[in-house]
């Protein structure tokens, strides 16, 4: 029993120490080089079945942050990246955005990828006057409760879901759809939008269903849904599920259209589908990069930057930590120079007007939404992805 | 309503291919759980792992030119046993560790290690992965592309071969269980390990025995998973390992027989609630509702057998 | 006997002075340092070394109350991550002590426990936002803030009705059979949750809903992590309070006995029904009010919240802490918490700073912002290997078994003494 008694003392003391050792680790954060430290966040989700998504979120933000890097430098100040993982768990994201707040070196945050997160977040960062720039929120609730510090760069599912269910209708024709959705804020929310759409423009709709992220076999919504034949699958959900139904669809000799939005524009979608990907029609709401010989080097740039293609998460990481920067460095020049305050920066990315992203021009509404968030048709054709125009 | 009763025998086929799935990856829970009353909750991460290794194993063959001209049984028979001999010394390395120091501390305490076990997984197959490849989405080559059309259904050809190597190695399972000598050792071991030990049967050497066939059959699965939906992730044994489980205890935990009916009838459950629930109900309760559907028969089940389908009931002696 | 004596005083207390210096060199390194994480874990942790103290149980009281309710809102309060750690632990720390009811006491497996969570967080999030106005009639809603005090109540009552609901079929159903039907019932409430925004909404689906009202109490609108951190306190406090009371009540002990052994317990008069419904009723309810806390916490509630993991993680702060001991339990919740919300994220941070310092490289596939799941798991297998009966094992179980072990029979390991020796019980 004695040595019960020590061992227990003993693994007392060593999560006392160890845990002491780790957060003593933690604490002190001074360097030595003279530039006042300035801190731009993200908050993704680094864990987890969303993690690949989260990281390129996390890449682009990080690389455009690297390449001004020496700009700030010469006005004095040292930025850094602060990535946290949010684990697409609400509880996590509150209590990182609680701890960024509490952070004064933090000035900014990109972030988030689940709207579920997002939201709650956002309540914190209200209260903290901490600015948020949005890569890749698309539900509409979001900016609509009124807080000062949200802002995104993306369309919301209130413009891409119509635009896709007209574009369906008006140029491909069709007349009925089956929708399925994921059953996640994002799936369900943008089904939801395509859906009223299609009713609205008297496409018939044969049958909405959703389905369990992280399964594998979808045959069972499949089967109801290739036996009725409809002209369009239109699918609201990411990528990952996204290429399997459109694989299974396939199999089990599915001949309409399948179409998807935002969620689903992956390179990945082509790797999981395999041959299944010809002709899949997606939007979206980033511009097409490889068009212009900007953007192709751009992407070449960032290729060589990161050993990995650019994503469109990434790509919205990218734009949303240059609108951040952007807005930084207004308000360090409104503010003599000197390190700004949280508020100040609020007010100059909220001001952001006609800021030429990489992907996007962005102006921030009243709401924090942007005016320019455009929805693009793109379509797979031999494994790639093509831009065919711009939604109306 | 006829349009609904075209698909019943594609419906069917499809719950089946995944029941059987679900049936060889219960047989490991309940093998495990039959000798050491424990809930092996890393089983669904091994079923992962030998869904990596079988589709690395394929990849790289395929890279090295090996696959075309080579007949595709070959193929699928070596990503097979390559991965059932990595995930069975898996299995049995993680008993070594994290399963057997635990064997006479309060029986929920292994259930700790084996989640943490379970993250570890997860975690060093996604962190391989991602510096290996890049993404943690992984995408293996099709041996068996075509399909049979039988008229009132079409059987995918790879659907077929789940079937029949889940049968195969389910026969082999019951003949080793019942026929060999390490069969009956285990079978001792699970009735009372100490008088097992005493008729100088190596309780130790049996319950290794145990998770290396249960690792290995997992690893298995994870193979034929993986061909048949072609993407895997690392996240894709959490949910079948609950479902397995799920089975397992349908059928009877600690039953062979119990596993193999509970993991079909899983399957054909879930297919059916997936494909019709919608349509039936129009559209109130769309097939979201296939996994309610399915714990609600198991609950049901239970309350008027609790001892599962094939369970023993069990006398409880005073 | 004399081990069993041994056992009951207190195991090697720490010196008074001690203790008195612990907290005071935390306080002044936190008041010195501000933001220094060190010291304020090394103040959390203050409360487990006043458990230990040597010093009478007023005085321990008395310590551990200027500690939770002065010195930490007093030094940390203007810190808003540090009290959302903190309100963290304290949701933890109550919803482990009801699971500790069912699992530690009754020892009955529960995997669906955060069903009975989701139960207190819809039950207010639906009627303080307006979305009950979409199946009640009459623009009623959202209620105010004053109505959350209600909801306390409302949360508990209605995660009890959860509670007794599960354990209707529990009766029937026995050891791991009853794991899955608690996991089974846990997840047709999320998926039912997630899915009730049609034909009738009710829960908004996956949407979930948002700007849930804060409590507020004449006039004054609570909405600050410090508040919550003080309504938490009030909470844990009756929770801990009804715990102890329950402990060595004579439902308590009947309890212990159905969990030690059904059939003898049976016999000796103890009714299965009732003795197992009040243990799923009373662990619910624990959860139902800190379902009401969380909701109006967040401020906004989804399904995702209330996954099986989630359920998972609450089993592993008991079984981690020691199963059926109150203190383990609360330092179980305590410990997975603080790792999760805060110490796993200082690392990663930490190891951030080195790598961007270029100390450390490593290539971004491995980022330490990834590396949280994994080092928490490699934890829980170290904690389980070396600290099998928990980090503060049970004392009553280990008084129990010692007595039994040391008796002239417990050689021949039958009946009770088998199952307690860990043998199986032949049949």
């Amino acid at each position: 029993m004695a040595k019960g008694k020590v061992a227990t003392r003993g693994f007392l003391a060593a999560i006392l120490s160890t845990s002491l050792l780790v957060s003593a680790c933690g604490g002190g954060t001074s360097q030595g080089s003279g530039l006042e430290v300035i801190k731009l966040a993200t908050q993704s989700p680094l864990s987890g079945a969303y993690a690949n998504i989260g990281d390129a979120i996390r890449q682009g933000a990080n690389y455009a942050l690297m390449e001004e890097k020496d700009e700030f430098a010469k006005l004095g100040f040292d930025i850094q990246l602060f990535p946290q993982d949010d684990q697409g768990d609400p509880k996590q994201g509150v209590a990182n955005a609680q701890l960024l707040v509490s952070n004064k070196d933090v000035l900014g945050v990109v972030g988030h990828y689940n709207t579920g997160v997002a939201i709650p977040s956002s309540v914190v960062y209200e209260k903290g006057s901490l600015v948020m720039v949005s890569p890749a929120n698309t539900g509409v609730d979001l900016t609509e409760e009124g807080k000062k510090t949200v802002h995104r760069i993306c369309a919301r599912d209130d413009a891409q879901g119509p635009a896709a269910a007209m574009y369906a209708k008006n140029t491909m024709g069709v007349k009925t759809a089956f929708l399925i959705h994921d059953k996640t804020a994002y799936g369900q929310g943008l089904g939801d939008q395509v859906k009223a759409q299609f009713e609205k423009d008297g496409v018939k709709v044969l049958g909405y269903e959703g389905i369990t992220v992280g399964e594998k076999d979808y045959s069972a919504v499949i089967n109801q849904a290739v036996s009725k034949n409809p002209d369009v699958i239109f699918f609201g959900g990411i990528y990952a599920e996204g290429g399997l139904i459109v694989k299974q669809a396939r199999e089990k000799g599915y001949k309409g259209i399948f179409m998807g939005g935002d969620g689903i524009d992956s390179s990945d979608l082509a790797n999981i589908a395999g041959a299944a990907v010809e002709g899949v029609v997606y939007t979206s709401v980033a511009g097409d990069v490889t068009q212009t010989e900007v953007g192709k080097k751009w992407a070449a740039d960032y290729e060589k930057a990161t050993q990995k293609k650019p994503e469109t998460y990434s790509v919205y990481g990218y734009d949303s930590m240059k609108v951040l920067l952007n807005g930084l460095k207004e308000a360090a020049k409104a503010n003599g120079g000197k390190k700004p305050s949280r508020e100040q920066v609020l007010e100059a990315v909220h001001k952001t007007k006609d800021f030429q992203g990489q992907f996007t021009k962005v102006t921030f509404n009243e709401k924090g939404d942007n005016q320019f968030a455009e929805v693009f048709i793109y379509k797979f054709e031999n494994g790639k992805q093509v831009f065919v125009g711009k939604a109306e | 309503m006829e349009n609904m009763l075209q698909i019943l025998p594609q419906v069917l086929v499809d719950g089946l291919t995944l029941g059987f799935m679900y049936a060889v990856v219960a047989l490991g829970y309940t093998m495990v759980y039959g000798i050491l009353e424990f809930i092996n909750f890393s089983h669904g991460e091994i079923f992962m792992v030998g869904a990596f290794i079988g589709t690395e194993v394929l990849l790289i063959m395929d890279a090295l030119g090996g696959l075309q001209g080579l007949n595709p049984f070959i193929a699928l028979l070596m990503a097979l046993v390559i991965s059932m001999i990595i995930t069975g010394m898996l299995g049995v390395g993680i008993e070594r560790v994290a399963y057997r120091p635990l064997r006479n501390s309060p029986r929920l305490v292994p259930l700790i290690s084996a989640i943490g076990v379970s993250f570890l997984l997860q975690d060093v197959v996604r962190f391989a992965e991602a510096l290996h490849r890049d993404a943690f989405y992984l995408t293996g080559p099709i041996l068996f592309p075509g399909k049979l059309d039988i008229g009132i259904a079409q059987i995918p050809t790879k659907a077929l071969i789940v079937i029949v190597t889940a049968i195969v190695l389910m026969i082999v399972l019951s003949f080793f269980i019942n026929k060999t000598k390490w069969g009956i050792a285990m079978r001792a071991v699970a009735q009372d390990q100490s008088t097992a030990s005493l008729m100088t049967i190596n309780v130790d050497k049996v319950i290794m025995l145990t998770f290396l066939i249960g690792s290995s059959l997992g690893g298995a699965t994870g193979v034929l998973f993986a061909q048949n939906y072609g993407t895997i992730d690392p996240y894709i044994g959490f949910i079948l390992g609950m479902k397995a489980f799920t089975a397992a205890v349908l059928g009877g935990i600690g039953n062979v027989r119990g596993a193999m009916v509970g993991g079909v009838l899983l399957g054909v459950i879930e297919s059916l609630s997936g494909a019709y629930l919608g349509p039936l109900t129009n559209g109130a309760f769309g097939g979201e509702y296939k996994d309610v559907i399915a714990f609600s028969i198991l609950i049901l089940v239970l309350l008027f057998k609790p001892e599962g389908l094939f369970g023993e009931a069990v006398k409880e002696k005073v | 006997m004399g081990t069993f004596r041994n056992l009951m005083a207190k195991e090697q207390p720490i010196p008074l002075l001690l203790t008195l210096a612990w907290i005071a060199a935390c306080s002044v390194a936190l008041w010195v340092l501000k933001d220094s994480v060190t010291s304020f874990v090394g103040l959390i942790l203050s409360v487990l070394i006043i458990y230990y103290t040597n010093a009478n149980k007023w005085l321990r009281m008395a310590l551990g109350g200027l500690v939770l309710l002065v010195i930490i809102p007093y030094l940390a309060g203007g810190n808003s991550y540090y009290m959302e750690v903190a309100t963290n632990i304290g949701i933890y720390v109550a919803m482990a002590l009801g699971l500790n009811i069912v699992v530690g006491f009754a020892g009955l497996l529960d995997l669906g426990y955060v069903a009975f969570f989701a139960a207190g967080a819809y039950a207010y999030g639906i009627f303080a936002t307006a979305q009950a106005n979409e199946f009640i009639p009459g623009d009623l809603f959202p209620l105010g803030g004053e109505w959350f005090w209600a909801f306390l109540i409302v949360g508990l009552l209605v995660a009890a009705v959860f509670g007794i609901l599960l354990g209707l079929p529990v009766l029937r159903v026995k050891g791991d059979y009853l794991a899955i039907v608690t996991l089974g019932f846990g997840e047709i409430v999320r998926i039912i949750f997630n899915n009730l925004d049609k034909p009738v909404n009710i829960t908004n689906g996956p949407q979930g809903l948002s700007s849930i009202t804060p409590p507020s109490l004449i006039g004054e609108t609570f909405s600050d992590a410090f508040h919550f951190y003080f309504i938490v306190l009030v909470v844990i406090f009756f929770v801990v309070w009804a715990n102890l009371k329950l402990e060595h009540s004579k439902l308590g002990r009947a309890w212990i006995a159905i969990r030690e052994d059904e059939l003898a317990a049976q016999s000796m008069g103890i009714s299965l029904l009732n003795t197992k419904l009040t243990a799923f009723a009373t662990g619910a309810s624990f959860a139902g009010v800190v379902g009401v806390i969380f909701a109006a916490k967040q401020t906004f509630i989804d399904p995702t919240s209330f996954t099986l993991m989630e359920s998972i993680g609450i089993l592993v702060m008991v079984i981690l802490g020691g199963s059926g001991s109150i203190p383990g339990v609360i330092l179980g919740a305590t410990f997975v918490t603080l790792l999760q919300v805060q110490l796993l994220k200082e690392l990663s941070n930490y190891l951030h700073e080195l790598s961007q310092a270029g100390i450390l490289s490593l290539p971004s596939q491995l980022d330490p912002s990834k590396l949280q799941r994994l080092v928490f798991g490699v934890l829980l297998i170290l904690a389980a290997l070396y600290r099998p009966n928990g980090l503060i094992p049970s004392r009553r179980k280990k008084e129990d078994i010692g007595a039994i072990k040391s008796h002239a029979h417990a050689e021949q390991k039958q009946g009770i003494l088998a199952k307690l020796t860990g043998r199986k019980n032949v049949s």
